[in-house]
């Protein structure tokens, strides 16, 4: 019989009940889902049987971690991310917002930087929480992505990016990320990184201010290594402020095109 | 001179430069990415080039936010 525990594989040669199981595996688990459901009586386990055994509180290892997520996106997908390095420049909405979409898919390295501090008003579209106001931008996100996957390794950058240390800090980065607020910033960011590094695709986003159909956000190959996010034309303005869902929703079609990369697809 | 702008033909009497053709595009340059004949061109790079018939063009003007 075939099961598949914690998400790895296991035979067993004779049939096995539930808590049996339990005994073997991990007795101090308090918590045994099968098949995606809670359980909390004993019964057979069939064979194909999905069995997930918590102890509540406990974490799991880098290792464990790992081996779950492995199981999740396929090993070949999975080692592709895993050995994978990306520059994001720009912590703020786009920012914070892809950083934590490419750490839950566990991508090998993550290179941020942002010279800026979080303040209340980011609250509304960027991923900080109120006790971290006051923080700079890539410590505050440095110590939420290590909550969510320890194992991927965060180069934290407080600094303001220019064509002099643009290269410095993103010579070696698989995929670039261009993920600022202001539009010459933007222009200044990807002019000088497509011209150092021709090579090397970058992923860039522009309008997605106020709340505007969600389907006006595209992606689109806008130039040789160049993608472009959004709606190209939605600016930030007083009456048409950034707001979560559609900042959110530009940050993960930009998360996406930076996978869609990494696995050798095109993003468009 | 015939130009190719973001895919479509233009065509210009006057001899031109990219910063007069931003110009006479009513584009802010410090917003622009500048791609000539499929390379990408800094501020810097693009200051004093002058445009030849035949060139193609793609001008990405940026809007803030992020």
């Amino acid at each position: 019989m075939q099961l598949f525990i914690n998400e790895q594989c296991c035979r067993f040669q004779t049939e096995i009940r539930l808590f049996e199981l339990r005994e073997r595996q991990k007795p101090d688990a308090d918590l045994l889902i099968v098949n995606g459901f809670p359980v909390s009586t004993d019964q057979q386990l069939k064979d194909g049987d999905r069995v997930v055994l918590i102890r509540r509180g406990e974490q799991p290892s880098v290792d464990e971690l790992e081996a779950l997520m492995m199981a999740r996106h396929t090993p070949g997908v999975h080692e592709k991310i895993k050995n994978s390095c990306v520059g994001i420049a720009g912590a703020g909405g786009l920012g914070s917002n892809i950083a934590i979409a490419l750490t839950r898919i566990g991508v090998g390295k993550l290179i941020v930087a942002d010279f800026d501090l979080v303040e209340p008003s980011n609250l509304n579209r960027q991923q900080y929480f109120i006790d971290q106001i006051g923080l700079p931008k890539v410590q505050a996100l440095t110590e939420n992505l290590r909550r969510i996957n320890p194992g991927v390794e965060i180069v934290a950058i407080q600094e303001k990016i220019t064509p002099e240390n643009l290269f410095k800090y993103f010579s070696a980065v698989n995929v670039m990320v261009e993920a600022f607020d202001a539009a010459d910033q933007k222009a200044m960011l990807i002019s000088n990184f497509l011209r150092s590094s021709p090579q090397t695709p970058l992923v860039a986003a522009s309008g997605m201010a106020g709340y505007q159909p969600a389907n006006s956000i595209k992606t689109r190959k806008a130039a040789q290594n160049l993608y472009l996010c959004g709606d190209g034309i939605t600016a930030a303005q007083p009456g048409r402020g950034l707001m979560a869902p559609r900042v959110g929703i530009a940050a993960h079609h930009q998360a996406n095109a930076v996978l869609r990369l990494l696995l050798g697809e095109e993003p468009e | 001179m015939d130009l190719c702008i973001n895919g479509q033909q233009k065509q210009y009497s006057e001899p031109l430069s990219i910063v007069q053709l931003l110009e006479q595009l009513e584009l802010t340059p410090e917003r622009v990415v500048v791609e000539l004949n499929r390379e990408i061109l800094t501020a810097e790079k693009r200051a004093d080039i002058q445009l030849h018939n035949g060139d193609t063009l793609e001008l990405i003007q940026f809007v803030g936010g992020g």
